[in-house]
């Protein structure tokens, strides 16, 4: 599947309908390992869908999604469990499990699907709840997290697999200039540090202007832009250049 | 009305999905045991009040005719009978249809809504097997234990009632509630609780598990778990009884 430079993530023709709704039209786009692709578009025009078809949650009616070299839509049990074991993914409200503690929660796929010892475990939870700054909180449910926290919660829990890929849906959504800010930095320096491929679904502007490599724009289910934040800002269509601020 | 074969026709499969995946790996022990609390424990103070009352109630009911016929001796026999092969399955039944049933309809539809379901899914974890499964175990194995405690404090209210009116002994009275009490009085009907526990475990997390309504689905899948559960058990009841008089026929009175 890859030509010249590894691409983690391909989408290929890629086509999703709710009942009559058509929400991806035939897209394709693919993003190179280690960069980072923010996916910017009006509310209701397949940016989560496109998310939730990478790690499949959902199966696409047409078209082919690569990971690496899997292809995903045709991949059930072990193989699928392998792939996703890739990805890690931020939900837009954390998504953490409302009866676990903080530290239960990112335990749980640790005790389920390694090997590790409780020690191991601690170990690998600790470290990742210090990256994200929750380091003393590890007790608490979710209920007992601000926004902010949650989401520092969701991204810890989405790092603890040490994932290739990291997929966040609006990362910043509900939260101040600073505190979506710092969730900024946090995925930045998984990037550099961890060289973790991004796929960022977002609203917001200055965030994906300080995060992406690359900027993919959606409009009614189809790409109708795709470059770096310049190349957007220049685009021919005029429904790209107001999302990304440029001149109209 | 095609479509209600058609939600018979996915809850049929989902029930037997679930009894696939009890007994593939891994077995969910943690997880069965913190169900079986949430559905057994936490109603057992309900399941008890109810069966008290229903029992004192009964008597108190039934006192009166059987008097007038000369027949006060057989109460405690009527109350043994009526509370084990009946009132006992059915209203325990009944009433966890109510409280969990409820109650795991809306927790599997709020996860859901909350895209808890698809954060465990992707960690791969395998969601139906970690929230639907235990679920459903927890609630096949309550039922029979919930019956016999509602059975036995249906008794007692019973026992309180009869005292109150006639000074009778407790070792009298238990002694003539089981006289004439035979295994095939007890096993078949409390271990038909059984299919109405999986009944409801399976009713309630399907419409929770599968609600794709956001916020509002949470309330709707609490009142279709309710509803359709208590109807089923209702029905279920029925074939089941006659079920049992076929295999047992010494348990037909």
């Amino acid at each position: 599947m890859t030509n010249g430079e590894p691409r983690a993530v391909v989408f290929d023709q890629v086509s999703k309908s709710f009942g009559t709704k058509q929400v991806l039209n035939n897209v394709s786009w693919h993003i190179p390992s280690g960069e980072a692709l923010c996916i910017l578009g009006r509310s209701g025009t397949g940016k989560s869908v496109t998310l939730k078809l990478t790690i499949a949650l959902l199966t696409p009616d047409q078209g082919k999604i690569w990971i690496d070299e899997d292809e995903v839509t045709q991949l059930a049990g072990p193989g699928l469990s392998r792939v996703r074991r890739k990805i890690g993914f931020l939900f837009q409200d954390a998504a953490l499990f409302d009866s676990l503690t903080l530290y239960e929660n990112l335990a749980l796929p640790l005790q389920r699907l390694t090997d590790k010892s409780k020690e191991e475990i601690d170990f690998a939870v600790d470290r990742v709840l210090g990256q994200v700054g929750l380091a003393n909180d590890k007790a608490k449910m979710p209920s007992e997290l601000s926004g902010g926290m949650r989401k520092r919660a969701g991204l810890a829990r989405a790092l603890v697999f040490e994932p290739q890929i990291l997929l966040a849906d609006e990362p910043s959504s509900g939260l101040d200039r600073i505190t979506a800010s710092e969730i900024d930095e946090l995925l930045l320096r998984q990037k550099a540090e961890h060289k973790t491929t991004l796929i960022v679904v977002t609203h917001d502007v200055s965030g994906a202007r300080r995060v992406a490599d690359r900027i993919l724009v959606l409009d009614r289910g189809n790409v109708i832009a795709e470059g770096t934040v310049s190349e957007i800002e220049q685009s021919e269509n005029e429904t790209a250049r107001k999302l990304i601020g440029g001149k109209e | 009305m095609f479509n209600v074969f058609e939600i018979a026709g996915q809850i049929s499969r989902f029930g037997a999905r679930a009894a696939i995946n009890a007994f593939r790996r891994p077995f969910e022990g943690a997880e069965i045991v913190r169900q079986f609390a949430e559905v057994g424990w936490k109603s057992l103070p309900l399941v008890i009040a109810s069966g008290f009352a229903l029992g004192a109630v009964m008597t108190l009911h039934t006192r009166s005719t059987l008097v007038m016929f000369g027949a006060a001796a057989v109460i405690p026999t009527v109350q043994a009978f009526a509370f084990f092969l009946e009132i006992g399955p059915l209203v325990t039944a009944l009433l966890v249809a109510g409280r969990v049933g409820s109650g795991i309809g809306a927790v599997l539809a709020d996860m859901r809504a909350t895209e808890q379901i698809d954060g465990i899914e992707s960690l791969s974890i395998d969601s139906f097997k970690f929230l639907v499964v235990p679920r459903i175990i927890a609630c096949t194995l309550a039922l029979p234990v919930l019956t016999l405690f509602m059975d036995f404090s249906g008794l007692l209210g019973g026992f309180f009632a009869e005292f109150a009116a006639s000074r009778l002994s407790f070792q009298l009275y238990i002694f003539r509630a089981f006289s004439d009490f035979q295994w095939s009085n007890f096993w078949p009907p409390t271990l038909k609780t059984c299919v109405f526990g999986f009944t409801i475990g399976t009713i309630a997390s399907f419409f929770g598990y599968t609600t794709n309504e956001g916020a509002q689905g949470v309330g709707k899948a609490a009142t279709k778990s309710v509803v359709a559960s208590s109807l089923l058990i209702i029905l279920l009841d029925v074939l089941l009884i006659k079920l049992i008089f076929f295999m047992f026929p010494g348990s037909a009175l």
